[in-house]
């Protein structure tokens, strides 16, 4: 068997055999909820359902029922929407950047992650659909033949590449999700004795037998995938960051915006797989799959990126000064001490200094300091679109124009109805879908499994008695798990 | 017409490819292999091909790319060329800065729903489709091979079961699949 150095931390903590990990996984999926899942998903759904209720209204009356006026015509719902797209990057990034990486501790979170990805995606991509004011027009923004003569959309517009960029990554996302999803619904379905879970699994797990061969290309349409899917994800945030960089306001008109974008995103996002994950380790009792470890790890990807964030920051102050052009500088000056003061130091303390405790291992390894900071973190990084946002617009040129946002409660109802919705698709989730990976987790339980890294597995009784005769001749990484 | 088939049951998968390897060491052909994870290396012992399907994915994406080139370069440049913020669109080479991003985002979703349809419609599964594993428990932690009489013909069914046991086998089946 290939094994990892002795020196790593196993990824699967204690003895576990291939029937455990089923077992493990599929046994919140078989018995009753508990009622704490009714509570929360009362509580989520009751939240999500009002703010369907303001986005019927909003639709019913238009969307000058938003805080916003003829100076701040874009507020919460672009940093509503950038916000979600930057915690839907996380779970791809897992899946497909760790899979080319080959770390396999991704093996753990990744469909938790993807499955968060593309919930978060829903949720962004229902922003600039309201923000329409007429959602039934929406189509418009494809390029189909229509009854207006040679309308064609605006291929030169980032707002266009946006719509191309958030559909593609939404469907890319949930077929990577559901390719993987195939084998472990297939587990399901032979285990599920009720008949009609058995038929729903049965069908959501399209026949999948296990053969040799479509194992072979199951890896290969995951690696290729993979491959698409990196660049993807880099990609999507850019696009997103060019609605404001290749605009001409000061404060939006900067280059460094597409990787400070992207890691930004990063960052965010995984501090939303930490907020859930701790919570859902503990409820369905998978600590010995998602452990300290694995946070720590996501820690250190949180204190890289956001130190990026944190040098971006810093980059954008000093070129706004060092350009010379004084309404770039005033648009930062003013961001850092004019009435918006406290978005932006809320933004820089949460974003740059809290992420920089995750030095010390103590702190990074601490699930209770983790929970914290993964909430601190996805507040600052909604101050950073807002500040942004607003704080780069509530100043126009003419200083008659000058303005204040102020929220409605409907702008309020909007963006903690789309965290309930959140929430509903999460908590669904959790409920009917195998959580971990579970044909994924069991290749690497030889390999990274702490009995079998300490040598406490027992030894097979075909081998015990013949010897391991197949020693050394499967050490085959160049496959892709 | 009915063909035999022999299903011998490991409860291990390195013990199932120690005991392909002898097997078709002694001739024997290995029809499949059912397991409820991919078992790293039993494609060469079995004789499974590696699969083509990344050449597809680049096709498809070639497809994606020309799409993108030929439909922007048709509604921007030929069909209504737009003189945006003083930059009209003469020829495509001119904005084709503007155009890479949907070029790009284009050619990643033809290549990856082009492999993901090809890869379903290859494998059989489909919405509906039954399942054709031999024992419920190999998505769980059980492996199987099958042996089909047909490919082995030099060996009687006696021998292939006493070669078989020699495997640490721990339950053989056997089925006539018509």
């Amino acid at each position: 068997m290939h094994k990892e150095a002795a020196i790593r931390e196993p990824l699967i903590l204690g003895h576990k055999t291939y029937h455990e990990i089923t077992e493990d996984v599929c046994k919140p999926i078989e018995d009753k909820a508990p009622r704490m899942w009714y509570i929360l998903f009362g509580i989520a759904l009751v939240i999500g359902l009002y703010g369907v209720g303001c986005i019927f209204y909003l639709l019913g009356t238009g969307i000058g029922v938003w805080g916003l006026n003829k100076t701040i015509g874009w507020a919460w719902d672009i940093t509503n929407f950038v916000w979600w797209v930057g915690i839907g990057h996380a779970g791809t990034l897992i899946s497909a950047v760790l899979l080319l990486f080959r770390q396999k501790w991704r093996m753990a979170i990744n469909r938790s992650a993807e499955a968060m990805t593309i919930f978060a995606v829903f949720m962004a991509g229902l922003f600039p659909l309201i923000h329409m004011g007429r959602l039934w027009v929406g189509y418009w923004t494809l390029p189909l033949p229509n009854h207006f003569g040679s309308l064609w959309v605006n291929f030169n517009s980032p707002l266009l590449w946006d719509v191309f960029a958030i559909s593609t990554y939404l469907s890319v996302s949930l077929v990577f999700w559901y390719i993987g999803l195939i084998p472990d619904f297939a587990t399901i379905r032979d285990r599920v004795k009720k008949p009609i879970p058995k038929k729903m699994y049965s069908i959501l797990s399209f026949g999948w037998s296990g053969r040799a061969k479509h194992w072979n290309r199951f890896e290969l349409v995951s690696l290729v995938l993979a491959g698409v899917a990196t660049p993807l994800v880099f990609s999507v945030h850019s696009i997103v960051s060019f609605d404001f960089a290749t605009s001409v306001i000061p404060g939006w008109h900067t280059t460094i915006f597409p990787p400070y974008f992207v890691a930004g995103a990063v960052f965010s996002g995984f501090a939303m797989v930490q907020t859930l994950l701790l919570v859902m380790r503990k409820a369905m009792k998978l600590e010995a799959y998602i452990h300290t470890k694995h946070v720590e790890y996501m820690n250190i990807v949180i204190m890289v990126t956001g130190s990026i964030v944190g040098t971006a920051y810093i980059t954008e102050l000093f070129i706004s000064w060092y350009s010379g052009v004084e309404y770039e500088a005033y648009a930062f000056f003013n961001r850092a001490t004019g009435p918006y003061w406290w978005a932006y130091w809320a933004m820089m303390t949460c974003n740059v200094v809290s992420p920089q405790l995750m030095w010390f291992k103590k702190l990074r390894r601490s699930l209770l300091f983790t929970f914290i900071i993964s909430i601190v973190v996805n507040i600052g990084m909604w101050f950073e679109r807002y500040v942004i946002i607003v704080t780069s617009i509530h100043r126009d040129y003419l200083p008659s124009s000058w303005s204040m946002h102020y929220p409605s409660h409907i702008d309020l109802g909007v963006y903690v109805g789309t965290i309930g919705l959140f929430f509903v698709f999460f908590l669904l989730f959790a409920r009917f879908f195998p959580v971990l990976a579970l044909n994924e987790l069991k290749t690497i339980l030889k390999s990274s499994g702490e009995s079998y890294k300490n040598d406490t597995a027992p030894v097979h009784p075909y081998f015990a008695k013949n010897g391991h005769g197949s020693h050394g001749h499967d050490d085959h990484d160049t496959h892709n798990h | 017409m009915a063909e035999k088939v022999i299903y011998a049951m490991y409860d291990d998968d390195d013990v199932l490819k120690d005991g392909a390897k002898k097997l078709v060491a002694k001739g024997v052909k290995v029809a499949d292999v059912f397991s409820p994870f991919p078992i790293h290396g039993i494609d060469p012992i079995i004789g499974v091909k590696h699969t083509r399907l990344g050449i597809m994915a680049f096709l498809y994406g070639l497809t994606g790319t020309a799409l993108a080139t030929l439909g922007m370069n048709y509604f921007m440049i030929h069909d209504w060329p737009m003189n945006i913020g003083g930059k009209p669109s003469m020829t495509y080479l001119d904005n084709v800065l503007a155009f890479i991003p949907i070029t790009f985002e284009f050619t990643v979703l033809c290549a990856a729903h082009g492999m993901a349809i090809t890869y379903l419609l290859l494998n059989k599964t489909l919405p509906g489709m039954p399942a054709t594993n031999p024992d419920p428990r190999t998505t769980d932690d059980k492996f199987v091979m099958e042996l089909r009489l047909s490919d082995n013909g030099q060996f009687s069914e006696g021998e292939l079961m006493t070669m078989l046991n020699e495997t640490g086998v721990i339950e053989i089946d056997q089925k006539d699949i018509h």
